[in-house]
């Protein structure tokens, strides 16, 4: 079945990007307002699940040249080396640290050890949730 | 208003236990999606459901709604999410393997217990 | 150095075994195991001085330090004197085994890693101080057996030698369990010491008896005593050396161990010496009476190791009786404790070179059928005096020392005639008329074992293989053994002063207070007159008559039918009790999930209601309940509708798309009540859900009844309805009482000052309870691995097995 979505992808082109950026800010902003590594994290899946809509597996494997697999990883190492990297500092572990740096181009910013393992978080969500879809999708 | 939660959530858990006994596979994993929702309402109508605000800080606000529900609902609509996807999967290659989604038909032969 | 660790020596060499055995394939893997039993006896010999002093080393190995529990090791005169067998038979058998076992052929790695196991297990039995750490390592005895019997477990005969000895000795290692717990109950201790010091405390205990029975029931199954020894011919499939020494020299002695140990506690109980006697006679009885009848040389070594046992058990028993004398009467029991370590120690010396003869006959000839084998006596010059010795010292003839144990026994048991209390003086005369019975067996299967093979006429012919004299180095244990036997009639008194004076202190603590005290010399010769001297002469003279007209009265036994045999009993208790549980669990297992889900909500629905009304738990309290809002009733139209449709859908897309249907339902019902996080996730859980169905739509089949019954359906409709109105009434009584105050309030107040958040819900996720985040994120991880393995690892499996086509 052929079929012409010419709009759709060059819709799905700009609107990607809205969506992914708008994952990210939910992200950031999830320690604060409504947000976080869960919803940012499958946000970012639902712009991924948009391209494999308008494009096929293969052009959006092209595109995002990642196994999700090792992201998933990566994310688990980072939430659990966070929650570990307590443990360095004779603190039970778990124990998150946060405090007020000043940093170039963002002025006075809160950094919270929570926003690294929210990061783990995030990754796990995106790595596993795209491992499901693609494998699923790419089963013939 | 919880009493019609409470309704509502009795109806979810009964059409999922009635859908999770049938004979066809892909009911049963329906079932499962809608025993989840049940399960994600009835946290959340446990806590209560007063509140006046979400519970994100803002100035002048004391009444926020009970946090702790939603964060463990949070975190179960998530795993229900990678569940069902799991049951999908596992359901889809069963019927690839044993050309049947007749769960009648799906037990372990005398030989292999 | 702390020898509570060198019990686990073995099994630490154990873990190399296998490496040894993989890289250096020209050297048997025997002689690397050899170092362990040998080293540990020359260190175990070191404690000699200090049990001959009546002192007790004592070394312990903190375990859980917060609880108190430490393992603690003891040695004595009692420990040591099994230490020393276990070890020293222990180096002897592994000597023996690296020419019985062939380093080609065998699985070396596998047989002496169970091996070293075992040492450890029985030097763990017979230090520990502590009844459960006893209990553990008694059954990691029985587990160790029952890998060494089915060795080869290729053969039918040795998987259910192996399984019988199992579920026997483990079945009396459970009742011993039992009386240990009464024992910890009475005594409020589980150290043996300690209930020893207090034995007097505990007599008078209504659990007393119990706990006598239940100990005894373990160490009569594991010293094969009636009517629990059929296990032990069947053990005779494992290899030789097994044979040697686990059932006859060590681990069937932990029965006698147990009984030795625990005699301060229980030897005031008159149901402790009836049983310990009575059974110990019965068992020496029926086992000498039926070691006649076997044809195969390991089972007649069987037969006479179960006889023997019984031997040893009624001494102990007897033992006892020095509780309840005083005086001068001392003089006339005092023999049965030194009797009984005595013979223990000879047993296993005779018994153990014996079993080893039989297996290098086996070895050399191709068989142990006693009809098939016979004139060896040229051919293997010195396995014919090994067993010759073996043979006479178990017939209890001089110059052997199986003879001055042999008088002992015999002395002990004319004793216990004299004895006032618990009936004995009317039923105290059986004991010596049994015990001289037997003895005339036992010198009619001794003289059967090695006259038959051994002497008489070649049959050549009948043998599978050539016969040879064995190795050299496969005779050297026997012989060392051999040696023994004589040596140690000749100087009996100074290994009684040694071992046997030492373990018996242990063994009557309280009685004395210094090894010296055990007051008994042993000679050879009690006089012309003396009754031991007559019964001697009665039992040659009787059994080699016996002995000579063997042939016309061995038809006897035919007349017993095999299936009235307690063997015939364990083998229909266990064809009843496979089929029967088979049956039992059949009846419920149907195999069909639906069967267990209908088990599992009807179970649910009964319980939970059940407790809410019972426990009076279900309350509604209206005035907490938020007000009903218009559009909570538009969001709960839509939701229960979205519902219907998913229930009443007759194509699987409707389907799907009405299960989204709910999905955001239950967003809009969590926008209401102000629950953004959670809207957010459920709205873009639902849209990758619904593309994830229908990415996986392709392969779904279309949606069939199967059948399904108006019957059925109605079952699974009453089901589902007691389970939805289960679920409400829980939700309106979970929300209308809270029995503690919730955390959410310490959430509120303390997360901007001590989290620095604002966003009470990511808060909880991220830091509070960061735990449940990260284990959740895990099975997330597990669930995309299940779903990409299903897939992808199928598929690069079934192109493998193309390409083997």
């Amino acid at each position: 079945m052929k079929t012409n979505d010419v709009i759709l992808q060059t819709a799905t082109k700009v609107v990607f990007f809205i969506i992914f950026l708008f994952s990210i800010h939910i992200f950031f902003a999830g320690h604060f307002t409504p947000g976080g590594g869960f919803v940012g994290g499958l946000l970012t899946t639902g712009a991924i699940v948009l391209l494999l809509l308008a494009f096929d597996l293969k052009t959006v494997q092209n595109a995002l040249p990642f196994n999700f697999m090792i992201v998933t990883a990566i994310g688990l190492l980072l939430a659990l080396g966070t929650a570990a990297s307590s443990l360095l500092f004779n603190i039970p572990f778990f124990t998150h640290a946060f405090d007020d740096v000043y940093l170039p181009l963002f002025g006075v910013s809160a950094l919270h050890t929570a926003m690294a393992f929210d990061a783990g978080v995030y990754l796990v969500v995106v790595g596993s949730t795209i491992t499901m879809i693609q494998t699923i999708g790419g089963d013939s | 208003m919880e009493f019609v939660m409470a309704i509502i959530i009795g109806i979810l858990f009964m059409a999922a236990v009635y859908l999770i006994l049938s004979r066809s596979l892909l009911r049963i994993i329906l079932g499962t999606g809608l025993l989840s929702h049940g399960a994600h309402l009835l946290i959340l109508t446990m806590g209560g459901l007063g509140g006046t605000s979400p519970p994100v800080l803002a100035d002048g606000v004391t009444d926020y709604a009970d946090p702790l529900p939603q964060a463990l609902i949070l975190t179960a609509i998530v795993i229900s999410f990678g569940v069902t996807a799991f049951m999908l999967v596992l359901f889809y290659r069963t019927y690839g393997e044993h050309k049947t989604d007749n769960m009648s038909l799906m037990k372990g032969n005398d030989e292999h217990d | 150095m702390d020898f509570v660790l060198l019990i686990f020596l073995p099994v630490l060499a154990a873990l190399f075994v296998p490496f040894i055995f993989r890289k250096l394939k020209n050297v048997h893997t025997g002689w690397f195991v050899f170092f362990v039993p040998v080293l540990l006896f020359i260190y175990y010999l070191g404690f000699i001085r200090l049990t001959m002093d009546g002192e007790v080393a004592v070394s312990e190995l903190s375990w859980i330090p917060s609880l108190g529990i430490s393992f603690t090791a003891y040695i004595d005169g009692l420990s040591l004197l099994f230490s020393l067998l276990i070890t020293g038979i222990g180096a002897l058998v592994v000597l023996y085994s690296i020419f019985y076992l062939d380093k080609n052929r065998e699985k070396l790695n596998n047989f002496y890693v169970y091996l070293l196991m075992f040492m450890t297990a029985m030097l763990g039995i017979v230090q520990s101080d502590n009844v459960i750490s006893l209990y553990l390592f008694w059954e990691l005895t029985s587990i160790s057996s029952f890998l060494l019997i089915g060795y080869w477990f290729t053969k039918d005969r040795s998987r259910f030698g192996a399984l019988k000895s199992m579920m026997i000795t483990v079945f009396g290692g459970l009742m011993m369990l039992g009386g240990f717990v009464l024992l910890g109950i009475m005594g409020d201790t589980f150290s043996i010491r300690e209930l020893t010091a207090n034995a007097s405390t505990l007599v008078g205990h209504e659990y007393f008896t119990l706990a006598i029975v239940l100990v005894l029931l373990g160490a009569f199954t594991k010293s094969a005593q009636f009517p629990f020894y059929i296990w032990l011919p069947d053990a005779m499939e494992a290899p030789t050396p097994v044979s040697a020494y686990l059932h006859s020299a060590t681990m069937v002695k932990a029965g006698l161990y147990l009984v030795a140990r625990f005699t301060p506690i229980f030897a005031a109980s008159e149901v402790w010496i009836w049983l310990v006697t009575g059974i110990g006679l019965l068992t020496l009885f029926w086992g000498s009476f039926f070691a006649v009848k076997q044809t195969d040389l390991k089972a007649i070594l069987a037969f006479s190791t179960v006889s023997q046992l019984g031997l040893i058990m009624s001494l102990l028993g007897a033992s006892a009786i020095m509780y309840h004398v005083d005086g001068t009467d001392t003089a006339i029991f005092k023999f049965a404790a030194f009797a009984a370590i005595f013979h223990l120690l000879n047993h296993a010396t005779f018994k153990g070179s014996l079993f080893m003869i039989a297996g290098i006959v086996d070895h050399e000839t191709g068989t142990r059928d006693i009809r098939k084998l016979g004139g060896l006596m040229s051919i293997m010059p010195v396995s014919f005096t090994v067993a010759f010795i073996g043979s006479m010292s178990m017939a209890g003839l001089p110059p052997f020392n199986g003879f001055l144990s042999k008088e002992m026994f015999l002395t002990s048991m004319l004793a216990l005639r004299e004895f006032e209390l618990f009936n004995f003086a009317t039923w105290g005369m059986i004991f010596p008329i049994v015990a001289w019975i037997a003895s005339v067996f036992t010198f009619v299967y001794s003289f059967y074992f090695v006259f038959k093979t051994f002497a008489g006429k070649k049959k050549k012919e009948a043998l599978p293989l050539q016969p040879k004299e064995a190795p050299l180095g496969m005779l050297i244990s026997p012989v060392i053994l051999a040696t023994l036997v004589v040596v140690i009639f000749f100087i009996p008194n100074i290994i009684g002063d040694m071992l046997v004076k030492p373990a018996v202190l242990a063994m009557q603590q309280g009685l004395y207070t210094h090894p010296s005290e055990v007051a008994v010399h042993v000679s050879a010769w009690h006089g012309w007159s003396s009754p031991e001297f007559l019964m001697t002469l009665g039992i040659i003279g009787v059994g080699a008559l016996l002995f000579l007209t063997m042939s016309k009265w061995q038809k006897l036994y035919d007349i017993q039918p095999a299936y009235f045999s307690l063997n015939a009993l364990y083998d229909s208790f266990m064809i009843f009790g496979e089929s029967g549980m088979n049956r039992l669990s059949r009846f419920y297992m149907t195999g069909l999930i639906r069967t267990y889900l209908l088990y599992m909500f009807t179970f649910l629905v009964l319980l939970t209601t059940a407790v809410l009304f019972i426990k009076d738990a279900f309350v509604v309290d209206m005035d907490s309940f938020a007000p009903v809002s218009a559009y909570g009733i538009l969001t709960a139209i839509i939701l229960i509708l979205a519902v219907c449709m998913v229930l009443f859908a007759k194509t699987r897309l409707a389907a799907i798309i009405a299960l989204g249907g709910v999905g955001y339902s239950v967003a809009l019902f969590f926008v209401i009540y102000k629950a953004p996080d959670l809207a957010l996730t459920q709205l873009v859980i639902e849209t990758v859900s619904v593309a994830l169905f229908l990415l996986a739509f392709r392969h779904l089949p279309a949606l069939k009844n199967h059948g399904e019954s108006k019957g059925f359906r109605f079952g699974n409709f009453v089901i589902s309805l007691g389970v939805g109105i289960m679920v409400t009434l829980v939700a309106l009584s979970a929300h209308s009482q809270k029995l503690v105050p919730s955390i959410s309030q310490y959430y509120k107040d303390t997360v901007f000052t001590e989290a620095a958040g604002g966003n009470i819900v990511n808060v909880i996720l991220v830091d509070y309870r960061g735990f449940d985040t990260l284990f959740e994120i895990a099975v997330l991880a597990i669930a995309g691995i299940g779903v990409y393995s299903m897939i992808r690892l199928r598929l690069s499996r079934k192109e493998s097995s193309d390409e083997n086509k």
